[in-house]
């Protein structure tokens, strides 16, 4: 950028280059500067009006509140909460709760999704129209209107605590959840978990050499069976080792509710299965056309090579029809991710819900909003940038 | 190139010049040039502020805003009601959005202060308590441990019930939920042990609810809730004009002046009665209204008492502590003089 358009008196620094409006490069830059002008100026009027107005009503600001007790009850903690914990943690929990809905619906959806992508290609005429009545329905009613359904189900089908459902030892149905047996922490449980681990990425080591000494030999070795080995052999020699470290802390009624064990609240249960139902809708369309996407041909050729069926979907199909998934996939999850804020209206206690408890109590609408969609804005931005990578990875690599 | 840049600048400065903040007009002359004052009531509970089989607005709260409707335009009927929930009602005023708020609030410190607000009375004296089923066979709050409850969020409930509960060394579980009748609902499908809210509350989702036979409110009075009319903060007039709204009619409930009785009051001798009436004084000109206010508002609205009659005594809710100060209560008006 030799012309830059300084302050004038400079000579210009090649003697062919005049300030001009009809030299492109000038226009541009006074096109880009002027937009950036205009759009620093609405920021800053916005800015400053909500600050003056803050001000004259004397409605306190500022991100203080977040260390002051928040005194909120919330239902379901996945870490140690209280309502004498401050606001940020009553926070953190919300945003907990969000991930927990989003994470679990977003892997259930997949696999869901999946399946019912490929019944509806399915030759039997019974699977193929169910999934097609499923996918039809699910898709076209509104979700907050599919939540409140489930929300309804799942209250007012159970029995009370008293009369509550109990299949099998330990596990108790009632309107208020699924209460099961959970297991009491032992020391030893961090190893198990950590050998677990460790059988993973040894599993996955083993499929590379596995691959290259198929590449290089054409000879096979049975990678699926010694991961399932590795995977979970490896942590049950660790629980065997340590004498077996398995104590239940099982449910039992007392008084109102019942207490010990794990609870799955109607709330969680209702988010959860609409979330999973409604996107897994959409995600068995994308997987659909994906499928579609890959010609017949593909197949036929494959097939007529002597390639096993198992081995063609495998291995020719799903390598080309991913690439059409999943760009799709990235924006259902987002949208998943996203729609779990309307946990507000069955009282689901996820970010949006204590947030705006929060905003509430302490009368700081700007700030609670800010950390909502700072908080949204952080997950989705992860989200896209991992499927980006995944996509990157899968992609036809052009020579 | 020069030309241009002086133009940006120009519009900039303009543009600046203009981005004054709104509403720095006064409340009272935005509602009286809108013709309609906009209130804040409740989504729907019965004897405070809920639409009736016809669609008409009726309760304790929604007879504030037509009374104050009626003192500036005399026609109690000028109201657009907005109905808030519970955690909407603060940001709505604090907006602009509506012009006062008649929602059963409680009158609190912080509220007062750090949300922007100005309480400019108290309707109704109230109380948190709790509703359950008679079937738990449950005598009093100290027995609820470990009871699962329902609470709606963004009031001071919320946070009397984990007080409560933490200075009792008692533990609950919270279902939280933020619209009137969904809560209501959950409570009535066995989702909790306990709905706990302002005894008014409760006795009007009772009354209103299925079987109000099976269900018991507790004894246990576990808080103070004076609820009130609330407008915001820093707007004197306005405040002046819904308060002394809310006074006369405590005033004319204390000198037996009702909506049927009024027009013969008009040739009452008395010299408090004539003020009351517009009849001498100016008390219309300092609150920047015409001189039939308040004889509009008990013309159209009726007293404390007629109020609370129409509404809340249907509900099985003693006047108790709301009564008048010389019959034994807490309602007191200033004098009108």
């Amino acid at each position: 950028m030799a012309s830059r358009p300084a302050a004038g008196k400079r000579p210009p620094a090649s003697p062919g280059v005049r300030l001009s409006l009809r030299d492109p490069t000038v226009r541009a830059l006074l096109y880009q500067v002027l937009a950036i002008a205009g759009v620093a100026l609405v920021a800053w009027y916005l800015i400053s009006n909500t600050i003056q107005n803050l001000e004259t009503r004397k409605i306190a600001s500022g991100f203080g509140f977040l260390d002051r007790e928040a005194g909120l009850p919330v239902g379901e903690a996945m870490i140690a909460y209280s309502p004498a914990d401050s606001y940020l943690r009553a926070l953190i929990v919300g945003v907990l709760n969000t991930l927990r809905v989003a994470v679990v619906g977003i892997v259930l959806a997949t696999i869901l999704g999946a399946l019912i992508g490929i019944a509806r290609l399915s030759k039997n005429w019974l699977l193929a129209r169910a999934a097609t009545i499923y996918v039809e329905v699910a898709r076209n009613l509104p979700l907050l209107l599919q939540l409140i359904f489930w929300w309804t189900v799942f209250r007012d089908i159970f029995p009370g605590p008293r009369e509550a459902y109990h299949p099998i030892a330990g596990v108790f149905m009632s309107n208020r959840g699924l209460q099961f047996p959970s297991l009491i922490d032992d020391p030893a449980h961090v190893y198990i978990v950590a050998a677990f681990l460790v059988g993973i990425v040894v599993a996955f080591f083993l499929r590379k050499w596995a691959q290259r000494r198929q590449d290089a030999t054409g000879q096979q070795f049975p990678v699926l069976w010694s991961a399932v080995a590795l995977v979970f052999g490896l942590p049950a020699l660790v629980f065997l080792a340590a004498g077996a470290p398995f104590r239940l802390d099982v449910p039992s009624l007392q008084g109102f509710n019942f207490v010990g064990g794990s609870n799955l609240t109607p709330e969680f249960a209702a988010l959860l299965v609409g979330l999973t139902l409604y996107t897994g809708a959409f995600i068995a369309e994308i997987v659909r056309s994906g499928i579609l996407a890959v010609s017949y041909g593909q197949t036929e050729a494959a097939l007529a090579l002597g390639m096993r069926r198992g081995f063609v979907l495998r291995l020719i199909i799903l390598p080309q029809a991913l690439r059409v998934i999943v760009p799709p996939l990235t924006s259902q999850y987002l949208n998943l991710t996203k729609n779990s804020s309307l946990a507000v209206a069955i009282g689901y206690p996820d970010l949006v819900n204590i947030a705006n408890t929060t905003i509430n109590q302490t009368g700081q609408a700007v700030e609670g909003i800010a950390i909502i969609m700072a908080v949204y804005l952080t997950v989705s931005l992860s989200i896209s940038a991992f499927m980006n990578w995944y996509n990157r990875k899968i992609a036809l690599v052009e020579r | 190139m020069k030309k241009i840049a002086l133009m940006a600048a120009g519009a900039a400065l303009t543009f600046a010049a203009s981005a004054t903040p709104g509403l720095a007009q006064s409340t009272l002359e935005a509602v009286k040039s809108r013709g309609a004052l906009a209130c804040g009531v409740n989504t729907g509970l019965a004897g405070f502020g809920a639409p009736d089989s016809q669609g008409v607005w009726k309760g304790l709260d929604v007879d504030m805003c037509r009374a104050v409707a009626a003192a500036m335009f005399g026609d109690a009927n000028k109201v657009r009601y907005v109905p808030l929930t519970a955690q909407q009602r603060f940001t709505a005023l604090q907006s602009g959005e509506v012009d006062m708020l008649a929602r059963n609030t409680t009158w609190t410190l912080q509220r007062d202060t750090a949300l922007g607000l100005d309480f400019v009375g108290v309707n109704f004296y109230d109380g948190q308590g709790f509703m359950v089923p008679k079937k738990l066979g449950v005598k009093s709050a100290k027995e609820l441990n470990g009871a699962t409850v329902c609470v709606q969020p963004g009031t001071t409930t919320e946070l009397n019930l984990t007080d409560y509960f933490r200075a009792n060394k008692m533990t609950f579980k919270p279902v939280v939920i933020e619209k009137l009748e969904e809560v209501t609902a959950a409570y009535y499908s066995g989702r909790c042990d306990v709905y706990t809210t302002d005894r008014s509350g409760l006795a009007s989702t009772r009354a209103t609810g299925p079987n109000p036979n099976d269900h018991v409110v507790l004894p246990d009075v576990i808080s103070k809730e004076p609820l009130g009319p609330a407008v915001r903060h820093g707007d004197n007039r306005w405040a002046d004009v819904v308060r002394w709204t809310f006074n006369s009619m405590l005033e004319a409930e204390e000198m037996g002046i009702t909506s049927k009785n009024i027009d013969q009051m008009l040739n009452d001798t008395n010299p408090a009665i004539q003020r009351f009436v517009g009849k001498t004084g100016d008390f219309g000109k300092m609150l920047g209204l015409d001189e039939k206010w308040s004889y509009n508002v008990i013309k159209q609205v009726g007293n404390y008492s007629e109020s609370y009659d129409r509404n809340l005594s249907p509900l099985g809710l003693e006047r108790g502590i709301n009564a008048l100060w010389k019959d034994g209560g807490v309602m007191y008006s200033p004098p009108m003089r």
